[in-house]
């Protein structure tokens, strides 16, 4: 128990120095961060007016306490080009990232698991070959360019799915696709070499004498203990797909947090970016930090001893 | 030479050689806007009736020098964090490792992206974006490996000889990392190799009209219902340079029979 609140608490200081970074994110701006956001024809008075609503006139320790107050809030200020608050932005995208993150997360442990087990049964033998070749290849795909091929050959030569955007529900199968393709390759690596790993060892040459099948000896003895590292894999590249999101939603015109993030960047709304940053970066600590708790549940050996 | 080594030379001479070709990556071609590959240029056109084949090459100089300069500056910054906590232990250590968990818990290029976007594009950023970001790969690496040096027994008898730390850092500790950094940056290269890509697909990076294998693949989509070949021979391009780098980078890792990162 000692140990399990000694990890909840060192998130503590990672979520402050998250705070910090992203509050100090707009003072990184070079020049005046004003009127960078708001142009040069900008009024002297809309200048004042907008650097007095950012609280960009304080002094910068009063401005991050009045920026963490809101946050504790829940208010993550207001959109300077549509002047919309942006935890209603924010509420509105999150959604449809959450869900294209889960499919994706869904498609690559569906692929992915089965490959990287019979990627190891059938060791060094063309199964494994085809499986290796394969998740390399996937790895050295950046979404921007797998999006646009999976467009390609889906949409515009077989004509199957929608191209882009979020008319049909079919509309996320491509962004998802896409999404999951990286996560597909890590995990049929990793499960392949953890199952390797633990097919050598003691209690599956064990099971193995006593006369079990390879089916019983692979899924019933090995696969428990090498699907542990797996595990953590998942909760890491679930706070990833997150930030792969960013292309995949620009790429596919879906709309989600990354798709407005990128939008903010474009329109230089520098408190939307701050807080779609801000919001990706905590969901990923969270993710992680219950990847590990569960970790330490489903493996007796891990207690937390670092 | 392996396959993945030879792949990646052949990009990096063509960068290199590429201002002697006698190809011009800005010349505009009005007749031949999105025109596919021919015998006056093998690959195509792109939208402004430029030769492809010059700008892939222009972009490969690019990308190569920008994944090549940030892994340098990393490298050495990043080690030498990593060196000063480990070895040092106690408060820095705490506070050097609490400054890279809060790196590292923003996900995959996103605080790249937030860098970029507040400072701006052009190429000078880019880098400066990509180098605040990309240290704390080698921090963690080489505190780990100091750690487990520090108390060594060559390393307690250069201290009882009275050796700086600086010099027991350099001469006695760093050259025992060198094998697992050194496989470290052949990944990062990758890594970064794409995310110089991502920035400038997202318009954050390299700006028009100089060459970008992420600004080509945006502009690409574009017209990928009327010139598939712009985004297949720039997406293939990218895809053999990060698949070479990566298996070298594997080659390295099971050579240097370093332990394995992830899988």
């Amino acid at each position: 128990m000692n140990s399990f609140l000694k990890r909840l608490l060192g998130v503590i200081p990672v979520v402050f120095g998250v705070l910090l970074l992203t509050f100090l994110l707009v003072h990184l701006v070079p020049g005046d961060p004003v009127e960078v956001m708001l142009g040069e024809s900008a009024t002297t008075a809309d200048r004042t007016q907008l650097r007095a609503e950012l609280g960009l006139d304080q002094p910068l320790p009063i401005q991050f306490v009045t920026y963490l107050g809101k946050l504790a809030q829940g208010n993550f200020g207001y959109s300077i080009h549509t002047h919309t608050p942006i935890s209603r932005l924010l509420a509105e995208r999150l959604p449809a990232t959450v869900e294209l993150a889960l499919l994706a997360l869904s498609i690559a442990l569906f692929i992915g698991l089965p490959l990287g087990i019979v990627a190891a049964i059938r060791y060094r033998q063309w199964p494994d070959k085809m499986a290796t070749v394969s998740a390399l290849t996937l790895s050295a795909m950046p979404h921007f360019w797998l999006g646009p091929l999976l467009m390609l050959v889906f949409a515009l030569w077989l004509g199957w799915l929608p191209v882009n955007g979020m008319e049909s529900r079919a509309s996320i199968v491509l962004p998802a696709l896409t999404l999951a393709c990286g996560l597909t390759a890590i995990l049929t690596r990793m499960t392949r070499a953890s199952l390797l790993e633990v097919l050598s060892e003691d209690f599956v040459r064990t099971a193995r004498a006593k006369g079990l099948s390879q089916r019983v000896v692979v899924l019933r003895h090995a696969l428990k203990a090498a699907l542990l590292p797996v595990v953590t894999i998942v909760g890491l590249q679930l706070g990833s797909l997150l930030a792969g999101a960013v292309i995949t939603e620009t790429v596919f015109g879906w709309d989600g947090v990354g798709r407005l993030l990128v939008e903010s960047i474009e329109k230089r709304d520098y408190p939307v970016t701050q807080a779609c940053v801000l919001v990706i970066a905590l969901i990923y600590v969270l993710v992680n930090l219950l990847t590990d708790l569960t970790y330490a549940r489903l493996d007796p050996r891990v207690r937390f001893t670092r | 030479m392996s396959r993945s080594a030879a792949v990646l030379s052949f990009w990096i001479l063509l960068a290199l050689v590429a201002p002697w070709l006698g190809l011009s990556a800005d010349a505009i071609h009005l007749d031949k806007i999105l025109a596919g590959p021919g015998m006056d240029a093998w690959l195509g056109y792109d939208d402004l009736g430029r030769d492809l084949l010059a700008r892939l090459l222009a972009g490969a100089g690019v990308s190569l020098t920008v994944a090549g300069c940030v892994t340098v500056v990393t490298f050495i910054l990043g080690t030498l964090v990593g060196l000063i906590a480990g070895y040092h232990g106690g408060w820095l250590d705490r506070l050097l490792m609490q400054i890279t968990e809060v790196f590292l818990a923003f996900p995959g290029i996103l605080l790249a992206i937030a860098f970029a976007a507040v400072l701006g594009p052009g190429v000078g950023n880019l880098i400066l974006a990509l180098c605040l970001t990309s240290w704390v790969g080698y921090a963690r690496l080489a505190r780990g490996q100091a750690l487990a040096l520090a108390n060594r027994q060559h390393v307690l008898a250069a201290q009882v000889l009275g050796a700086s730390t600086m010099r027991i850092l350099i001469k006695h500790v760093l050259p025992l990392l060198a094998a697992p950094l050194l496989v470290e940056a052949t990944f990062s290269i990758a890594s970064l190799i794409i995310a110089e890509a991502s920035l400038s697909f997202l318009g954050l990076g390299i700006q028009p009209p100089h060459a970008s294998w992420g600004a080509m693949l945006r502009d690409g989509v574009r017209y990928l219902l009327v010139a598939s070949h712009y985004v297949l021979v720039v997406g293939g391009s990218l895809m053999s340079l990060v698949l070479a780098v990566n298996l070298l980078g594997d080659k390295l890792r099971d050579t240097l029979d370093v332990k394995d990162r992830n899988f």
